[in-house]
């Protein structure tokens, strides 16, 4: 997993939950900067890409492990 | 370019469905909409300062129950005195369990992400509601209001 700058762990919150507390830690990050969720809501694989798609930050990784599922944004 | 729009009426005042308002409008919001939940009828309740939204499962046979239940209890048990403080109790615990947001906290992510929350005036005279018992920031007004703002939008929802 490449170098991130903040952490989210967003495990065992149900939709919309870890959309929500990723888009509140992205507004208080800058531009540029990464930001790694954790989750284990199954859901969130399609909806951090669609929520990337749809506000402009990019996804740069999205991966499983472990029963957990990782995400990397770059802010826009 | 200028944000997408959702514009929602919330019409009923049960805990189930207090749900589908609130996700769409903060998910929205999070995703850059500007949003607006227009509340009449039952759905006046979901702007009380402390909500009491319950579950029934009558006239619901689409709820699934715990324990077989439904076998045990047909119809005319399930409307026994307590039976829907009891679902409700339930289903609260559930969602707690499954990490669900209580309804509270996802009002609270919509205030904070500035989507609007309208009051009908018609049926808040109608049921001779007290608008001290609803959270601050709720505005009040009528159907042409409405039209005013989900003219423009992107998605428009009855709920």
């Amino acid at each position: 997993m490449a170098d991130f700058d903040q952490q989210l762990d967003a495990s065992g919150l149900n939709c919309p939950l870890p959309i929500l507390r990723a888009k509140k830690t992205l507004n208080a990050m800058s531009s540029g900067q990464v930001l790694h969720v954790v989750a284990t809501d199954p859901g969130s694989v399609r909806d951090f890409d669609a929520f990337a798609k749809q506000t402009g930050n990019q996804l740069m990784e999205s991966k499983e492990d472990g029963g957990k599922f990782h995400f990397l944004i770059k802010k826009s | 370019m200028e944000d997408k729009k959702l514009a929602i009426i919330a019409t009923k005042g049960s805990l189930d469905w207090a749900y589908p308002p609130f996700i769409l409008a903060s998910t929205a919001a999070a995703l850059g909409y500007e949003t607006q939940i227009f509340c009449t009828f039952y759905g006046l309740q979901l702007l009380k300062k402390k909500p009491k939204l319950e579950v029934t499962p009558l006239g619901n046979p689409g709820m699934p129950m715990p324990l077989g239940m439904d076998k045990w209890f047909p119809v005319l048990g399930l409307a026994l005195p307590g039976m829907q403080g009891m679902m409700t109790a339930m289903m609260k615990k559930k969602m707690q369990d499954k990490g669900v947001a209580s309804i509270e906290e996802l009002r609270e992510l919509c205030l904070e992400a500035e989507v609007k929350l309208i009051a009908c005036q018609m049926t808040v005279d109608l049921f001779e509601m007290d608008t001290d018992d609803f959270i601050e920031g709720v505005e009040y007004a009528g159907a042409a209001s409405f039209f005013e703002f989900a003219g423009d939008s992107d998605i428009c929802l009855y709920i």
